[in-house]
């Protein structure tokens, strides 16, 4: 099963024929009869550098959650736990306003090495 | 058929089409001002600050903010007019796509008026025909009545669910806008009835319901196909608008078609002109008529979508068309509805000698006489004794 298989199958609305749907098929402008699913289609992609943040160095202060543009820093329980990394285009605001220094940034080159183990 | 009694009123056709705001009461509307379309909106103000309707006014900071603004009341499931003029509707244009593309029965005013440059504030229609491809559908009208009854026609036929199009309603500028004219309006209650509720179709604002509107086709590649849904729309709009002038004939016995002909039963020559020229025409016909000159006339009134078939039908007999442009389409083969009249005659295989007259550009005058000399030019053109021009002829010009 692809990404894309699984982002179909996550979705409510079935759109699992919509390559070969004709202009009577769609919704009338482009509308999408659910909300919020911005989530399954995934931006990650498209960054050529990842942030890593380092658990010892963080202050927990939240910066980097709330200036995120793409709401692609995860918390729990007012603490940062991890990125969204299906969603993180790499833009770096994250690692440029956190005050403690905690994040850095990384070529794409080496995500699978050092993010998804 | 029952007959309205109201009294007749003498009043702008600015003012015409600001009463039927009023007896519409939309839930929004966002405009900006601009000359020779302010008092639409500037009444309309009136209106809202007098508690005379229920109308949310936001007041934008140029025409594009206008649109935006209509387009997320719309969006958001509310019934929303607005109205704006030349450089005011090209600011528009960009947002005008989406909101034909995102299916929102938005109903605009467009007074219409020259673009820039040189800058100029009087009356031609380029202002509407830059938006001819936008995707609005597009009804031209010659005076107050005309542009006061499309205003309330306008939202059975936007909002009708094999449609739901945004609608352009034009008039000429100073000419209609600002001159005095005769004008038989419905009650608020006739109106009310007329227009009946708007339609519940999703909208954002439904929080049961969510929807997402306006994506980006960035996932399955899906534009191509919205297109052609928005020409489907436009082709069974030309049903629904004649529908709803039928059901309007029946509540004011005012009778109006997608083109609306004048003496054209046995015409040999006629004229298709849109707006407030067609007033003068039909005085001309009238005179050639007296000589025994079988001349007749064709008004505009539904530009988009065009109505092929009935312009051929029309014309089917007609030895000489001239269609007179009040804007042009530098380069092209002749003003745009020259073209869309050429066009609807080759497509039913008909072969009517055509002329293209551009008149009127930037407010320029078309007397009388400067349309009898189209029609006998026509005339000429139909007893061989001229030969049709392939190049657009310009009236009333300096120095031609």
């Amino acid at each position: 099963m692809t990404d894309k298989d699984k982002t179909t199958k996550e979705m409510k609305w079935d759109i699992s024929g919509i390559k070969n749907w004709g202009p009577h098929d769609h919704e009338l402008g482009s509308l999408i009869p659910e909300a919020g699913n911005a989530r399954y289609y995934h931006t990650g992609g498209w960054r050529t550098e990842f942030p890593i943040r380092d658990e010892e160095t963080c202050t927990q202060c939240l910066f980097c959650y709330f200036f995120c543009p793409d709401s692609s820093v995860l918390a729990e329980n007012q603490k940062v736990t991890d990125f969204d990394y299906d969603h993180c285009k790499g833009c770096g605001i994250c690692a440029k306003e956190c005050p403690a220094d905690a994040i850095s940034m990384h070529p794409e080159s080496e995500f699978a090495e050092r993010v998804k183990k | 058929m029952a007959q309205t009694e109201a009294k007749t009123l003498a009043i702008t056709g600015n003012g015409a089409v600001s009463l039927a705001m009023k007896q519409v009461d939309p839930d929004v509307v966002a405009a900006y001002p601009i000359t020779p379309q302010t008092d639409v909106v500037q009444n309309f103000s009136q209106y809202v600050a007098n508690g005379d309707v229920k109308a949310e006014f936001v007041t934008a900071e140029s025409e594009h903010s206008a649109m935006s603004a209509c387009i997320g009341s719309a969006a958001a499931g509310a019934r929303t007019m607005t109205a704006t003029s030349s450089a005011g509707y090209a600011l528009m244009v960009e947002v005008c796509f989406v909101a034909a593309s995102m299916r929102l029965p938005i109903i605009m005013t467009t007074v219409n008026r020259a673009l820039s440059g040189p800058i100029n504030i009087h009356c031609d229609h380029s202002d509407s025909m830059l938006g001819r491809d936008s995707g609005w559908l597009q009804i031209y009208n010659e005076d107050a009545q005309e542009a006061y009854d499309a205003t309330v026609m306008s939202f059975p036929i936007a909002e009708h669910k094999d449609v739901r199009l945004p609608l352009m309603n034009m008039y000429d500028g100073f000419i209609i806008s600002g001159a005095i004219g005769p004008l038989k309006p419905l009650s608020a209650e006739q109106v009310q009835e007329f227009i009946g509720q708007a339609p519940d179709y999703p909208r954002l604002l439904d929080a049961k319901n969510p929807v997402t509107m306006g994506p980006f086709d960035g996932l399955h590649g899906w534009y191509f196909e919205q297109k052609i849904a928005q020409n489907i729309a436009m082709d069974n709009a030309l049903d629904v608008i004649q529908d709803t002038y039928d059901r309007f004939y029946e509540l004011t016995g005012r009778r109006y078609e997608h083109l609306m002909k004048y003496r054209m039963d046995d015409a040999e020559i006629a004229v298709v002109v849109a707006n407030s020229a067609a007033g003068n025409a039909r005085g001309i016909v009238d005179k050639l008529r007296s000589e025994g000159i079988k001349a007749g006339l064709i008004k505009l009134r539904t530009f988009r979508p065009f109505p092929v078939k009935q312009y051929a039908e029309a014309l089917a007999d007609v030895k000489v068309v001239g269609v007179m442009d009040r804007a042009d389409s530098f380069g092209a083969p002749g003003g745009p509805l020259y073209m869309e009249v050429l066009t609807s005659l080759y497509q039913e295989g008909q072969r009517a000698k055509a002329v293209n007259f551009i008149y009127g550009l930037g407010g320029r005058d078309v007397f009388p006489q400067n349309i009898e000399d189209v029609y006998r030019r026509l005339d000429a053109i139909a007893k061989g004794e001229q030969d049709a021009p392939r190049e657009r002829i310009y009236v009333n010009a300096k120095g031609m």
